[in-house]
């Protein structure tokens, strides 16, 4: 009985890490800031020509996938919960990618279809 | 002998042997997890929905051009301004929800109550400015099934080889359709999340927690709440940036 709950006690080690206030702000800020990278690319250097249209989205879905990761890992506390949980939610989105696969090769063909000239 | 029976006894004690708690979180909390990734497969299957529609079309309007209204302020000229104030309001109450959770870690009543009603606040002010996104498009002429006349709708697109009314006409529907049902969808989403937040503030006001001894609660309807926020900023990037 002692050695199961020493044993436990030994799995739940680590993640007694939690979010203060000081770092609820921060990561506010950096949320924050990430967006106004994206309004800058979309106002100011897309318009002006520093930066093309095509060129900016690949940067738009990379800021996008930080922020997407700072209010899951943080905001959500998924960081600070043990690597098994971490993984059961982390790990089913790769779905997501086959899908995405799957449907943007399917609307090439659908264009061919659609504008067959 | 004795080895062979500690062996037994350590393959016993393994997290995934019964009688623990493998993730080390209540009951609630990892269905709340299970259900937030369902529901993002859901969210997921309409962006890319979106996504191969809009592969497929030969023109596609431009967000620069249908959204550059400040409702009740500046009728045009001003992209992204409004959706970015949105954004903001969203962000923000994320952060006094996770405020909420911290509050609870610390049992402080007061504190708890004053976080989730900023962050009810916030939510209705999403909502209120989805309303008025959702109107100022609705008398462009955008809804299901329905847009602007051939000349209001030439206004949305960049001027090119493939724009003929008839792709206009293809392309502009597509958008609305998909415009409404995926905001709805989201809107749907943090209407029902500002109604769970109302509830639990009462119950925090009532001292439901506060005699539970735990606000673990504060930290589930939070998991929502977040949850909310992160399709946002998918749905923010995929309408109003690419």
């Amino acid at each position: 009985m002692s050695s199961e709950s020493q044993h436990i006690h030994a799995e739940g080690e680590v993640h007694e890490e939690t979010m203060t206030r000081g770092s609820i702000w921060k990561v506010f800020f950096i949320l924050l800031g990430i967006t106004c990278v994206e309004f800058f690319i979309a106002l100011y250097l897309v318009p002006k020509g520093h930066m093309s249209y095509h060129s900016a989205n690949p940067v738009y879905i990379v800021l996008t996938l930080l922020k997407a990761f700072y209010i899951v890992a943080y905001f959500m506390h998924l960081k600070f919960e043990k690597t098994g949980l971490i993984l059961a939610i982390a790990v089913p989105t790769l779905f997501i990618i086959g899908l995405i696969l799957v449907l943007t090769n399917e609307s090439h063909y659908w264009f061919g279809i659609r504008f067959p000239f | 002998m004795s080895t062979a029976v500690s062996e037994i006894d350590q393959v016993k004690t393994t997290p995934w042997a019964g009688g623990h708690s493998p993730f080390k979180v209540e009951y609630g909390k990892l269905m709340m997890w299970f259900f937030l990734l369902s529901d993002a497969f859901t969210f997921s299957s309409l962006l890319i929905a979106y996504g191969a529609l809009r592969f497929s079309a030969q023109t596609w309007p431009g967000a620069d051009k249908v959204f550059q209204s400040v409702p009740g302020m500046i009728e045009s000229g001003a992209p992204l301004v409004f959706v970015g104030l949105m954004t903001f309001i969203l962000i923000m109450s994320s952060v006094t929800m996770v405020l909420a959770v911290e509050a609870g870690h610390r049992n402080s009543k007061k504190e708890v109550t004053m976080w989730m009603i900023f962050t009810v606040i916030g939510g209705f002010m999403f909502l209120g400015c989805q309303a008025l996104e959702w109107t100022h498009l609705h008398h462009e002429g955008f809804w299901w099934g329905s847009i602007p006349g051939p000349e209001k709708l030439a206004e949305f697109f960049e001027k090119g080889a493939a724009v003929t009314p008839a792709t206009m006409a293809l392309s502009g529907q597509e958008f609305a359709n998909l415009f409404f049902t995926i905001t709805g969808f989201h809107g749907f989403h943090v209407f029902t999340g500002v109604i769970i937040n109302i509830i639990i503030t009462i119950n925090v006001l009532a001292g439901t927690y506060e005699k539970r001894g735990s606000y673990l609660m504060i930290e589930k309807v939070g998991l929502y709440w977040h949850f909310v926020d992160l399709v946002w900023v998918f749905v923010f990037t995929f309408f109003y940036l690419v």
